[in-house]
C-alpha cells in the first residue's frame, strides 16, 4: 500500500476533530438538558454523533485502503440500500428470480465493470440491460398481477441503490492530468459536501427553522435549514478546492449542484416513504434510519458530479 | 458435547441469516429473560427457527431447542447435520399413523431437561394468503402437559418473502422478530378456547393487525 495522500490525511483528522467537539456538546447537552435520557432530540442527536464516529470511521478506513476498500464499502452499502428498498415494495413470489438477478448478479457485476474501470458499460448496464431483461425474468412466471408496478419498482430500486450509488466508487475512473493518484480525493469532497450540507441543514433548522419547505412530504425541512445548510455546506466546498482539480469558485457552483441534488434527492426518498406509511427506511443506523435515510442524498448527487468531472475535467 | 465443526457451522448460519435479513427483535410484551419458554411462532419457511435463535440474547439462546418434522430434516445428509447437530432440533414424527415416538412425549423431555422449545403450532409452512393457519392441537397438549411454563407467542415477519416455500435462493430483506406477554393454560380452559387465544396473541403481533 502507497502511503496516503497528506491531504487525506488532512480531512480525516479535520473530521475526527470536529466529531470530538460533537460529542463533547452532545455530552454537555445530555448532562444539562436531559440526564435521565428524557429529552428525544437530545438523546436522538447523541445517537446520531455516535453512528457519525461509526461512519467516519469506516469511510476513513476504506479511502486509506485506496480502490479496493472504497469499492468494497460501496457495494456493500448499496446491498444495504437495496435491501430496505425492495422490503417496502410489492413484490410478489413471480418477481424471486428476478430479485434475485438483481442481487446478485446485477449488483456485483455493475461493481466489477466500475473495478475493471469499463465506462462504457456500467454507464448502461442497468438503464438498459436490466432494465430489459429483469422483467423478462419475471415475466417468464406468468404472474401479471400489478405487474407494471413491480418491475417498475424493482427498476427503480435497481437505479437509487446501485446505479447511482456505484458512481461514488466510479470517480476513481476518472484521468484528471496533473491530478493522478489523488481521485480518492473527489470522493472525499463529494460526501464531505453533502453530508455537511445535511447535518448542518439539521443544525441551521433547529436553531431557527421556522418556514416548513414541503410540509406534506418532509416536516422537519425548513426554509432557513435549507438556505443556512446549503451556504455553508458550499463555503465548506469552496474552501476545500485546495484538494481538488478545481479552482475555488468552480468547486462552489459543484457544491451548489451537489447540495441542491443531494436536497431534492432527500425530497424523492421522503415521498416514497410517506407512500409506504414509513418514517426511516430501516433501522441500522441508530439515530438516523437505515442506509438509505443516511445514503438518499449522496445517491441522487453522485451520477450528476461524476458527469460533470468528466465532462469539465477528464481525458477519458 | 457440541464439536468445532456444528458450533462453527451454527456460528456461519447465524451470520448468514443476520446478513440476508438485518433481522431485529421487538420485545412487546416483555424484555427477553432466561426463564424457561415454549416460543410458538407462523411457520412461512425452514429458516423461520434460525431467524428466531439469531435475535434471542446468548443465554436463552443456548438453552432453546426448535421442534422440527423429521420427514424433512432427516431426509438428506446435509438436512440431518443441520436439523439434528447443528441446531440440536426435537424432530418429531407428523405422521399420524405410521409413526412410533409421540410427539409430546418427546416435547415434554425436551422441557424436564431444562430446554425452552421454538414450536410452529401451525403444523406446515403456510403459503397462502391468510396470515396463518388454524393451530393443530399440538400446542394444547404440550401446554397441558406442562402448564407452569410461559408460552411466548412469536410473530416472524417478512421471511416468507426471503424464502417462499419451493424456493432455494433466498432474496434479502428486512426481517423482524416479535415477541409478544408469556401466557398460560387455565386449569379449565377447553382446546378450542385455548388454541383461539393463543391464535389471537399470535395474530396480534403481525404488524398488519396494528398499522404503524
Amino acid at each position: 500500500m502507497t502511503m496516503p495522500h497528506p491531504h487525506l490525511v488532512a480531512v480525516l483528522a479535520g473530521l475526527l476533530a470536529i466529531l470530538l467537539v460533537a460529542s463533547v456538546i452532545g455530552y454537555v447537552l445530555q448532562r444539562r438538558l436531559s440526564p435521565d435520557g428524557s429529552n428525544a432530540v437530545v438523546e436522538n442527536l447523541n445517537d446520531r454523533i455516535r453512528a457519525w464516529w461509526v461512519m467516519i470511521v469506516l469511510m476513513g478506513l476504506a479511502l486509506l485502503g485506496g480502490r479496493i476498500g472504497v469499492t468494497l464499502l460501496f457495494a456493500f452499502c448499496s446491498f444495504a440500500a437495496l435491501r430496505e428498498f425492495i422490503t417496502l415494495t410489492n413484490t410478489r413470489r413471480a418477481d424471486h428470480w428476478a430479485l434475485a438477478l438483481g442481487f446478485f448478479v446485477v449488483l456485483p457485476l455493475q461493481y466489477y465493470l466500475i473495478w475493471i474501470s469499463w465506462y462504457g458499460l456500467y454507464s448502461i448496464f442497468i438503464p438498459v440491460y436490466a432494465f430489459l431483461l429483469m422483467p423478462i425474468a419475471a415475466a417468464l412466471r406468468g404472474d401479471t398481477d400489478r405487474f407494471l408496478v413491480r418491475i417498475a419498482e424493482v427498476q427503480w430500486a435497481l437505479m437509487i441503490c446501485v446505479f447511482c450509488t456505484s458512481h461514488v466508487p466510479a470517480l476513481l475512473n476518472l484521468d484528471i492530468p496533473g491530478y493522478e493518484g489523488r481521485n480518492v480525493l473527489l470522493i472525499v469532497f463529494l460526501v464531505v459536501v453533502v453530508q455537511i450540507s445535511d447535518v448542518l441543514q439539521y443544525v441551521w433548522g433547529k436553531l431557527l427553522g421556522r418556514t416548513k419547505i414541503a410540509p406534506s412530504l418532509s416536516p422537519s425541512k425548513t426554509v432557513e435549514g435549507f438556505v443556512g445548510g446549503a451556504l455553508s455546506a458550499i463555503a465548506i466546498g469552496a474552501l476545500l478546492s485546495g484538494m481538488t482539480p478545481f479552482s475555488p469558485l468552480q468547486a462552489a457552483f459543484l457544491a451548489l449542484v451537489i447540495v441542491l441534488m443531494g436536497f431534492f434527492g432527500g425530497l424523492v426518498m421522503s415521498a416514497i416513504k410517506r407512500e409506504r406509511g414509513v418514517k426511516d427506511w430501516g433501522h441500522l443506523i441508530a439515530g438516523h434510519g437505515g442506509f438509505l435515510d443516511r445514503l438518499d442524498s449522496v445517491v441522487f448527487s453522485a451520477p450528476i458530479f461524476f458527469h460533470l468531472v468528466r465532462y469539465g475535467w477528464s481525458t477519458t | 458435547m457440541r464439536s468445532a465443526g456444528t458450533s462453527l457451522s451454527r456460528a456461519l448460519i447465524l451470520l448468514l441469516a443476520r446478513f440476508l435479513t438485518a433481522v431485529r427483535a421487538r420485545w412487546d410484551g416483555a424484555p427477553p429473560t432466561t426463564e424457561q419458554r415454549i416460543y410458538y411462532a407462523n411457520h412461512a419457511s425452514h429458516g423461520d427457527f434460525v431467524l428466531v435463535l439469531a435475535v434471542l440474547p446468548r443465554r436463552p439462546r443456548s438453552a432453546a431447542r426448535p421442534v422440527a418434522g423429521s420427514d424433512y430434516w432427516l431426509k438428506s445428509g446435509v438436512r440431518r447435520f443441520i436439523g439434528r447437530d447443528v441446531f440440536n432440533a426435537v424432530l418429531i414424527d407428523r405422521d399420524r399413523v405410521s409413526r412410533t415416538n409421540d410427539p409430546i412425549a418427546q416435547m415434554t423431555d425436551a422441557l424436564d431437561a431444562g430446554f425452552s422449545l421454538i414450536v410452529f403450532p401451525e403444523g406446515t409452512r403456510n403459503s397462502t394468503e391468510a396470515p396463518i393457519l388454524p393451530f393443530k392441537s399440538g400446542l394444547f397438549h404440550l401446554a397441558k402437559a406442562r402448564p407452569s411454563i410461559g408460552l411466548v407467542p412469536v410473530w416472524i415477519d417478512n421471511l416468507n418473502r426471503v424464502m417462499p416455500k419451493g424456493e432455494f435462493v433466498p432474496i434479502p430483506l428486512i426481517c423482524t422478530v416479535t415477541f409478544g406477554t408469556a401466557l398460560h393454560i387455565a386449569a379449565t380452559e377447553a382446546k378450542r378456547e385455548f388454541l383461539a387465544r393463543t391464535e389471537a396473541a399470535l395474530l396480534a403481533l403481525s404488524p398488519k393487525a396494528s398499522p404503524p
